[in-house]
């Protein structure tokens, strides 16, 4: 992200009316509330500083926003999920590329269950406990 | 080909029958496994701040606290002196709430609560924040234009009363307290809470006509 994109990112949100449907629930899917609560716990044990946290996501926004995401809230915590990954590889708790494995393998894991059963790990074709 | 034979192929045209992960549940999920593999996080504590946030912390804490202030002068004196330690007193501490601040609506001046950079905002008071509160307009135009951006919420304050804007951070977390609307002296602190909306705890609402609690009219 360089200024002026950041600046014209700026000004487009500072034209956009303010987004007020009615509240909806407090997260929107089952992931939203898992991303939150995972940053919580992570924080509580000192992985952390708060401060730190808040640095991040407002990055993570920023360069969201220049790079044209709407930011009007609904994507709040995809920006939210970006920041935990970055941070917890900063803090060389998980590193990326394991994340991508363990993703790959979760994701071949669930083609491999039967709909409507709990997609497992161990359901991977191709897992090696 | 007959239609049965059609559609008999038609659910079994990628030969599997599995299951389909969104992309954010693979990425929550991934990270999630991880975390419990290395103990960083346990799963029924995962479910149990879930279930809080869901259920048990919300506006109603701030309310109580505003409509405490409101009727308890040396509540208030000590809320002025040390919004943290008093709102504690009350149960409502804990993450994001150890370092608040109570910033008071007068005919004078009126408060109003954003964060530029991302979303701080006092969970143990109001729960987490509404989409439009994280969302770029709001964050962006609350500064810029907070009298226009109190217009597009329905408040419109006399020219003469100032607009200040408080910027959260990390460390610092304001509480609006709202002017107590006239004609509710006597009423206890419970009567008085339903008239503090969660969006005159961030300024941008004012308290509730005490005339709407009679015909049952809602408010955000």
């Amino acid at each position: 992200m360089n200024l002026p994109d950041a600046l014209d990112a700026a000004t487009q949100a500072a034209q956009a009316p303010i987004p007020r449907c009615a509240d909806g629930p407090v997260f929107s899917a089952p992931w939203e509330a898992q991303a939150f609560a995972m940053t919580l716990r992570l924080h509580e044990q000192g992985a952390f500083t708060w401060k730190e946290w808040a640095h991040t996501l407002s990055t993570v926004i920023r360069e969201a926003q220049a790079a044209g995401d709407p930011d009007d809230g609904a994507t709040y915590y995809t920006h939210w999920l970006t920041a935990l990954e970055r941070i917890i590889a900063q803090k060389r708790l998980v590193a990326h590329d394991q994340l991508e494995t363990r993703r790959a393998a979760l994701y071949r894991a669930a083609r491999a269950t039967p709909h409507g059963e709990p997609i497992r790990l161990e359901n991977d074709p191709e897992f090696r406990a | 080909m007959s239609d049965e034979h059609h559609a008999h192929h038609h659910h079994d045209h990628d030969h599997d029958h599995g299951s389909e992960l969104s992309p954010m549940d693979l990425r929550v999920r991934a990270l999630e496994s991880i975390l419990v593999e290395k103990g960083y996080v346990d799963p029924a504590a995962i479910d149990a701040l879930v279930e809080m946030y869901e259920t048990r912390v919300g506006p109603r804490n701030g309310a109580q606290v505003v409509a405490r202030t409101w009727a308890d002068a040396d509540f208030r004196d000590w809320l002025r002196r040390d919004a943290s330690a008093a709102i504690a007193s009350m149960g409502f501490e804990g993450r994001q709430g150890e370092h608040m601040v109570a910033v008071e609506n007068t005919p004078e001046e009126h408060n109003l609560v954003v964060c530029t950079l991302c979303s701080c905002y006092p969970w143990p008071v109001l729960g987490l924040p509404p989409t439009w509160y994280k969302s770029a307009p709001y964050r962006s135009r609350a500064v810029i234009d907070p009298r226009g951006v109190l217009a597009e919420f329905g408040v419109s304050l006399p020219e003469t009363t100032r607009i200040r804007v408080w910027d959260s951070t990390a460390e610092m977390r304001y509480l609006v307290i709202p002017m107590r609307p006239e004609g509710t002296q006597g009423w206890s602190q419970e009567k008085l809470a339903d008239l503090v909306t969660r969006d005159a705890m961030i300024g941008t609402g004012l308290a509730r006509d005490p005339a709407s609690l009679a015909s049952g009219e809602d408010a955000a």
